[in-house]
């Protein structure tokens, strides 16, 4: 009898909930970052229901501040898998100019907490996968796999349900919703020698390259495009640069590197000293900001 | 060699050290990143332990835990040495948060439970061992921590040895191993400790890394709660689902329960790739090569043991701020089924200290206690030492949907008669199901009306059906109306006369009319008939019992007997 492989067991549990939550909760969407756990997530979810395709739409928050490379690696997917591809921009933030220069925390709130919460009560979701992982920061780690919030989106973490073996409940009331994490349980080291053992495509910022960058307060950021704030005389550098984690480019540090293949990428983080997160410049702030976020909805 | 994942808890009373001790192994191990560290010694400084390195503070993640500087849920946390990888559960010690404890342990194959030297085995490790024990975790590591504060006395250790030894006996724990430890001081933790020369066997971590927690020579027979049913075109329809036991080949012959069917395994997807066979742990859609009545919640399985019960005896862990009474309804989930459920009885609950029965009429938080919970319809279930998956179930509250209990199965009552859901009357093509001649009682103990299916039999056209049972008595002649395969079935003279689809059926008055569950249908002409299938086509889950209370009378051929003593 064959014994299952470390990553075999995570594959089998991230697929039992993706089906739970796709047989019993009434309108699943899956959350798409473009970040490589959310490459992972989609590639279970075309596992899990083969040869059917996801039962459910795909979610892309955009901030408007994404790297380019990621605004069209999300749609070449898109197209290459026919799965169905939301975009959802808070436009009001928009109109009111709200950028990650001038506005700090603000930026955050209200082109990704609020405009998530927009995007779900628009279309009425009532469950959202998320590509959490428990490794990644304190609170995440508490939380639970099927994590509820209130109709106005806020999570409770003193009074979670409990969550017993495999038994999900999914019960719940008009307006509320859950936020579903299939790959809890794994590791950053999990997702990468995952997505070399599954050839799993994702965006190439991941692998080390030349690119144009500046130093601000200790972290290498990009200049993706030309809303970028040089200061006086500034002339971005180029460098050979890779991140371990993607988001809206002003707000994520990039390591020097010249890892270009999977391999010499795990090689690197196995290796690494520093924990990902250190490299997303939000959180960086007093221990708990990340719960207090969560607790207003961020995802 | 790799000996695989070993996922974990630490339990045991408050202040006990538990999250000191993973932290530790944490950053003994360098298992923590710099930042972390870095975090952890800013951290410390402002914490209560003024400078010295607080390792709890590694675990407790949520800002009222930092305050109160107590662990109130389970943290998950990931790490890898040499020659395994870990998830480890770190769970609360407060009594008050018994349910995330449970939470924990649902999830572990072993748990170390701490004891504090110098307080000895409490009620509290007590309550954890007896929760593991429920929940069904085999290894167990009894952490004697704080050795450092009883002078690393071999003499208090084999005290404890001698409680804890008792305490294994009582519950029966397969599989135990005490080390006497210090957390803070990091004796025997990661290292072989100089203070304790008595103690010969290996530090924790060294013990974590080798325990084998394999289910030593499963000769478990196949079987599979179905997830789904996966319909991407007309030409499939595979069930997909994890096995949870044994393996299964294309060529194998399958039962479907509870539809009691059988069928041959056409092919077999191990996620997106075709497979002969495959093994317990695996996600799979399996194709047949007949059609089967199967949906979410039934179950596949080779082993012929396996069948449906309408009554479960549970011993369950109560874990909602309200109180359970006899009598409560709830859903219960159970495998991939969820369904409406009441708890008829509460045989007693346990003390968690001495393990004594105490007789008991309502439950509170965290209390123990042996049930009865009758299902609405047969479920495919097992005692949870049998099969694992089919013995473990949550109660669900119905109004708050909180997850009010959690508990696996000691026994099962009520079997039911395989080919349960099979059509009462059938004719060619057309089929009607039908609840006729179920039985309907008063339960005296929990104040609820059951029902039982007593005749289980298929009646085709010229058989004489039976009229006159405990709780019904129907005319020799009438119409019935199936309403959700709409078809109707002619009585005539206690025989099945003809089966007529809906879409050619109309009711002519010359006998009285009920549906498919017996009630009598209040129409006296064919227009009321036409006008009640119709609304009910257009009515939903919300309309329904008033439909019901305008068309349907209950008492016209039936009735309710009382019955004292279910079980």
């Amino acid at each position: 009898m064959a014994e299952l492989s470390h990553l075999d067991e995570l594959e089998a549990e991230a697929i039992y909930i993706i089906r739970e939550v796709a047989a019993e909760c009434e309108k699943p969407v899956m959350l798409y970052s473009i970040g490589k756990d959310s490459s992972v997530m989609l590639h279970l979810a075309l596992k899990a229901f083969y040869p059917e395709k996801p039962p459910f739409p795909f979610l892309h928050v955009n901030t408007t501040w994404k790297f380019k490379e990621m605004i069209k690696f999300r749609d070449e997917t898109a197209k290459k898998l026919g799965i169905e591809m939301l975009e959802y921009i808070n436009e009001d933030g928009v109109k009111r100019g709200i950028n990650p220069f001038d506005h700090g925390a603000a930026y955050t709130d209200i082109m990704k907490t609020q405009a998530l919460k927009q995007a779900l009560d628009k279309y009425g979701f009532t469950a959202a996968f998320g590509g959490g992982r428990r490794d990644e920061e304190k609170s995440r780690a508490k939380e639970r796999i099927f994590s509820f919030r209130s109709a106005s989106h806020a999570w409770d973490p003193k009074n979670q349900r409990p969550e017993m073996w495999k038994l999900y409940n999914t019960k719940i009331n008009k307006g509320e919703s859950i936020r579903v994490f299939p790959i809890s349980n794994w590791t950053e080291k999990d997702i990468w020698q995952y997505i070399r053992r599954e050839n799993i495509d994702i965006v190439p910022l991941y692998f080390a390259a030349e690119r144009p960058v500046v130093e601000r307060d200790g972290n290498i950021i990009m200049v993706d495009d030309e809303r970028f704030p040089l200061k006086e005389g500034e002339v971005p550098q180029m460098k050979s640069v890779r991140f371990r984690t993607l988001g809206c480019y002003p707000l994520t540090g990039g390591i020097e590197s010249t890892a270009s293949t999977l391999d010499e990428i795990i090689e690197e983080t196995l290796a690494s000293v520093e924990s990902e997160r250190t490299s997303r410049v939000i959180d960086n702030e007093a221990a708990g900001s990340m719960e207090r976020r969560k607790r207003e909805g961020y995802f | 060699m790799s000996k695989g994942l070993l996922k974990f808890i630490t339990c045991g009373s408050v202040d006990d050290g538990k999250s000191t001790l993973i932290g530790h192994i944490l950053y003994d191990a360098k298992l923590i990143y710099a930042d972390q560290e870095k975090a952890l010694e800013l951290d410390s400084k402002v914490g209560s332990t003024g400078g010295a390195i607080d390792y709890s503070l590694l675990l407790d993640g949520l800002m009222a835990e930092r305050e109160q500087g107590i662990t109130i849920d389970v943290a998950y946390r990931y790490f890898t040495t040499d020659s395994r990888s870990f998830i480890v559960a770190d769970t609360p010690g407060h009594e008050e948060y018994t349910r995330n404890m449970a939470v924990g342990a649902s999830f572990a194959e072993l748990a170390v439970i701490l004891v504090d030297a110098s307080q000895g085995v409490l009620v509290q490790t007590r309550r954890h061992a007896r929760i593991c024990s429920l929940m069904g975790i085999r290894h167990y590591v009894f952490a004697v921590n704080k050795m450092d504060l009883v002078q690393y006395s071999e003499e208090r250790f084999n005290t404890i040895l001698a409680d804890i030894n008792a305490l294994a006996g009582e519950l029966g724990l397969p599989d135990i191993k005490l080390i006497p430890l210090s957390a803070t001081a990091g004796d025997n933790v990661t290292a072989h400790s100089g203070n304790m020369p008595w103690y010969a066997g290996e530090p924790l971590l060294e013990y974590l890394e080798n325990v084998d927690v394999g289910e030593s020579g499963s000769t478990e027979k196949f079987y599979m709660p179905v997830q789904r049913v996966c319909r991407p075109d007309r030409t499939f329809r595979g069930f997909q689902g994890q096995v949870e036991a044994g393996g299964i080949s294309v060529g194998d012959t399958v039962r479907t329960l509870p539809s009691g069917e059988t069928a041959t395994v056409k092919g077999i997807l191990v996620t997106d790739k075709q497979a002969d066979t495959a093994y317990a742990g695996q996600p799979v859609t399996i194709s047949l090569d007949r059609e089967v009545d199967v949906s979410r919640g039934c179950v596949i399985t080779t082993d012929e043991n396996l069948a449906a019960y309408g009554t479960l005896d549970v011993s369950l862990l109560w874990t909602d701020d309200s109180e359970l009474n006899i009598g409560d309804d709830c859903i219960v989930k159970l495998g991939t089924k969820m369904i409406p459920a009441v708890v008829t009885g509460i045989k007693y609950s346990v003390d968690v200290n001495t393990g004594e029965h105490i007789p008991a009429e309502t439950l509170h938080k965290n209390e123990i206690a042996r049930c009865t919970i009758k299902l609405s319809e047969p479920v495919t279930a097992d005692r949870f030492a049998l099969h694992r998956t089919l013995g473990e179930l949550i109660l669900i509250d119905r109004v708050t949907n909180m997850t009010a209990a959690c508990g696996v199965v000691e026994n099962v009552y009520d079997k039911s008669a395989s080919g349960q859901e099979k059509a009462a009357f059938t004719d060619g093509v057309l089929k009607a199901r039908g609840d006729l001649f179920e039985e309907f009682y008063y339960d005296v103990n929990s104040y609820n009306v059951f029902h039982s299916q007593t005749i289980n039999s298929t009646f085709r056209v010229g058989d004489e059906i039976p009229t006159h049972g405990k709780s019904f008595a129907y005319p020799d002649d009438f119409d019935v109306i199936v309403m959700r395969d709409r078809v109707a079935v002619l009585i005539r003279g206690r025989k099945v006369e003809r089966l007529i689809s809906f879409d050619e059926y109309s009711y002519d008055c010359s006998a009285p009319i009920v549906n498919g569950r017996g009630f009598a249908v209040l129409a006296k002409t064919g227009e009321d008939v036409k006008k009640f299938i119709y609304e009910y086509e257009n009515s939903d889950e919300s309309t329904l019992p008033e439909l019901f209370g305008k068309w349907l009378d209950f008492d016209t051929y039936r009735k309710i007997f009382i019955s004292g003593a279910y079980i």
